[in-house]
C-alpha cells in the first residue's frame, strides 16, 4: 500500500462571494510560531481592495434591505458551519502558535461570540433607536440604519479577533471589506469558505490577505467606503489612516477603545449605524 | 474600385470579398486587449473617450426631462471639473430630438436620432423615410439608421443598398450611421459583406448594434469593421467613422476599443470625427477614473449623476 499524496490547499482571496487569487498575482509565505513554512497566501493588492469594495457595495442594497430577523438566521446559519469546522480551526490555530488546550477554547469563544452578536440582529433598533417624545402634533422616532461599507483591519488574533471584528459589522445590515491578520492569515480563508457556504449573500464579507500597510491606506481613502475599523493598524499608521478617512467623513472606530479581547458590548455594533429619524403627523 | 452593375454586381462584389479568419481575429483582438495603458497615457486616453462618447437614451420610458438631465450632462460630464472635455453627441429618439436640440444650442455637442423603426428596422421604406426626415426636420445633425437584417441575411443585398441610398437622399446634410446589428448578423463574414454594403451605399459611419440584441458590440466585430473602413479608404480616399454601441461599460473596455482602432485603422481615426463609442454608463466610469487620476483616491457613484 502507498501513502496518500498530500492535497494541498491553495489560499485565495474571498471576493463578492468568489475566491480569486490576487489581480496582482503576488503571494507571501507563512510560518507557523516556529518559523516553519506553513503555506502561501494571496498578497492583495489596492486592485484587489478596489474589487472588493465594488462587490461590497454591490451586495449592500441586498443584505441591508432583509429583515433584521432573517440576517439573525443567516448569521446563526454561520455558526452552525463554524461548529462543523472545529477540527480545521483547532488545527490551524495550533500551528500559529496556540496549544491544543488553548486552541480548543479560542474556536469554542469564536463560535460563542458569532452567536452572541447574531442574537442582536432584531435587538438593535430597539435599543439604539427610540420613540421620541416632541411637542407638536408629531410621532417621532429614530430607528438605526446601517452605515454602508465598512473596511475592517483585522486584529492579529486570527479567528477570534476576526469573528470579534467582522459579526458586528454586518449583524446590522453593513457589508465590509476586510483586511485578515497579516502574520496569521489561513483561519481567516477558513473563516471565508464557512462564510461562501452558509446562506451569507456574496459581496457581503469580503476578505483580503496581504500587507496592511498597503492596502489599508487605499481603504481608508476610499470615497465610497463609508466606515472604517482601524482596530488591527498599527499604532503608527493610525494617524496616517484617520486623515485619509476624513476625506469622505468616514465613521472611524479607532483601535483601544471597546478592545476586542474584552466582553463584547453594543459599541462595535453601533460604531458603524446612522440614525434617521422620522416625523410622522399624527391627528391629521 | 469597379462600379457595380445592379443587382448581380453587387451580390458578386459582396460574396467576392476575402472570407474573415475568425479565429486570427478573435485572438488579435483579444491580444491587442492586454496592452496596458497607465498613468499619462491613461489620462490622454480617458479625455480622449469622453469626447467620442454618444451618450445615448433609448428607453420606451425616456422623457424630456430625462433628456433635458442627459444634455446637460453632455454638455458639462463633470460639472466640478471644467476641463473635461464635453461627449461628442447625445443619441436619442427621433421624437426627442426637438428637446435635445434646444437643450444644447449654444454648445458643441451635436444630436444624433435613431431612426427607420429602431430597433428592428421591420417597417416600410415610406414609414422609414418619414421617420428620417421628421428627425432632421427637428434638427438632428446625425442619423443612425438600422439596416434590414431579414433582406441580408435572405441574400437580398440590392434592398438593403437601396434603402441605405434612400435613407442617405433623405438625411439631406445629416451625417448617416449605418447599424449593422451584428449580433444578428451570425459570422464575421457577414460583418465584412455589411460594412462594405454600407459603405458603398454612402453611409459616413458604421455602427456595431442597437444595444437592444445581445451580444453587442465585441472587439472582434469591431476589428473586422475597422479593417473594413481602413481598407474602403485606400480603396476609395473616402474615410468612413466606426461605432461600437452596446455593453461597454467600463473606462477598461473603452481603452480596448481605443488600442484597436490604432492598431488596426490608423491614428487618423482616433478621433470623434471618426469613432464613436455608444454608451450611457460608461461616461459615469470614465469620470470616475479621471478623479482617481487626479486626486489619487479611489471615487464612488454617490459623486456622479445617476442616469
Amino acid at each position: 500500500m502507498s501513502d496518500r499524496l498530500a492535497v494541498r490547499k491553495t489560499y485565495k482571496l474571498f471576493i463578492g462571494g468568489a475566491f480569486p487569487r490576487s489581480e496582482s498575482g503576488r503571494s507571501y509565505p507563512v510560518h507557523d510560531a516556529k518559523g516553519r513554512f506553513v503555506a502561501n497566501a494571496s498578497q492583495a493588492s489596492r486592485k484587489d481592495a478596489r474589487d472588493a469594495v465594488s462587490a461590497a457595495r454591490k451586495a449592500f442594497g441586498g443584505w441591508s434591505g432583509r429583515t433584521a430577523y432573517n440576517r439573525g438566521q443567516i448569521l446563526y446559519r454561520v455558526a452552525e458551519m463554524l461548529e462543523g469546522r472545529r477540527d480545521q480551526f483547532a488545527d490551524e490555530l495550533r500551528r500559529a502558535g496556540a496549544s491544543k488546550q488553548a486552541a480548543a477554547a479560542e474556536v469554542d469563544a469564536a463560535v460563542d461570540r458569532w452567536v452572541w452578536y447574531a442574537g442582536w440582529a432584531d435587538k438593535l433598533s430597539a435599543v439604539a433607536g427610540a420613540s421620541n417624545p416632541v411637542s407638536g402634533p408629531f410621532f417621532n422616532f429614530s430607528t438605526p440604519e446601517p452605515a454602508g461599507v465598512v473596511a475592517v483591519v483585522a486584529p492579529d488574533s486570527p479567528l477570534l479577533g476576526l469573528v470579534s471584528v467582522v459579526a458586528p459589522v454586518i449583524v446590522s445590515g453593513n457589508t465590509c471589506v476586510v483586511v485578515a491578520s497579516e502574520p496569521a492569515p489561513l483561519p481567516a480563508v477558513t473563516l471565508a469558505e464557512v462564510l461562501a457556504t452558509s446562506d451569507l449573500p456574496g459581496g457581503v464579507v469580503n476578505l483580503l490577505t496581504g500587507r496592511r500597510a498597503e492596502i489599508a491606506p487605499w481603504l481608508a481613502s476610499h470615497m465610497d467606503v463609508n466606515g472604517i475599523d482601524l482596530t488591527g493598524a498599527a499604532a503608527e499608521h493610525v494617524r496616517g489612516l484617520e486623515e485619509e478617512a476624513a476625506g469622505n467623513l468616514k465613521r472611524v472606530l479607532r483601535p483601544g477603545k471597546d478592545a476586542w479581547p474584552d466582553d463584547p458590548g453594543t459599541a462595535r455594533m453601533t460604531a458603524f449605524l446612522e440614525t434617521k429619524t422620522v416625523w410622522h403627523p399624527v391627528g391629521v | 474600385m469597379e462600379t457595380l452593375n445592379g443587382a448581380g454586381g453587387l451580390r458578386a462584389f459582396l460574396r467576392g470579398l476575402p472570407g474573415v479568419d475568425q479565429v486570427g481575429a478573435e485572438e488579435r483582438a483579444a491580444r491587442l486587449a492586454t496592452r496596458s495603458v497607465k498613468t499619462t497615457a491613461k489620462a490622454e486616453a480617458i479625455d480622449l473617450a469622453i469626447s467620442m462618447v454618444d451618450l445615448t437614451t433609448l428607453e420606451g420610458a425616456d422623457t424630456a426631462g430625462k433628456v433635458r438631465a442627459l444634455c446637460a450632462k453632455a454638455a458639462h460630464p463633470d460639472p466640478a471639473d471644467a476641463a473635461v472635455p464635453r461627449v461628442a453627441a447625445v443619441c436619442v429618439y427621433s421624437d426627442m430630438v426637438d428637446v435635445a436640440v434646444r437643450s444644447l444650442a449654444g454648445t458643441d455637442v451635436k444630436v444624433a436620432s435613431v431612426a427607420t423603426a429602431f430597433p428592428s428596422g421591420r417597417a416600410p421604406l415610406e414609414a422609414k423615410l418619414v421617420d428620417t426626415r421628421a428627425a432632421v426636420a427637428a434638427g438632428a445633425a446625425e442619423i443612425d439608421m438600422v439596416i434590414d437584417r431579414g433582406a441580408f441575411l435572405a441574400g437580398d443585398y440590392s434592398k438593403v443598398f437601396e434603402e441605405i441610398t434612400a435613407v442617405k437622399e433623405a438625411c439631406g446634410e445629416a451625417h448617416l450611421k449605418v447599424i449593422l446589428e451584428t449580433g444578428e448578423l451570425v459570422t464575421l463574414d457577414n460583418v465584412r459583406r455589411a460594412s462594405w454594403l454600407a459603405m458603398r451605399a454612402g453611409a459616413d459611419f458604421i455602427k456595431t448594434s442597437t444595444g437592444k440584441v445581445s451580444p453587442a458590440a465585441t472587439l472582434p466585430v469591431t476589428l473586422v469593421m475597422l479593417e473594413a473602413v481602413r481598407d474602403y479608404r485606400a480603396a476609395t480616399d473616402r474615410q468612413v467613422g466606426v461605432k461600437p454601441a452596446g455593453g461597454i461599460r467600463t473606462t477598461k473596455d473603452a481603452i480596448r476599443y481605443l488600442v484597436l482602432v490604432n492598431e488596426t485603422a490608423g491614428p487618423d481615426w482616433l478621433s470623434p470625427e471618426w469613432f464613436r463609442l455608444g454608451a450611457s454608463s460608461l461616461l459615469n466610469d470614465l469620470l470616475m477614473q479621471r478623479r482617481k487620476l487626479a486626486t489619487g483616491v479611489y471615487s464612488g457613484p454617490d459623486y456622479f449623476t445617476l442616469d
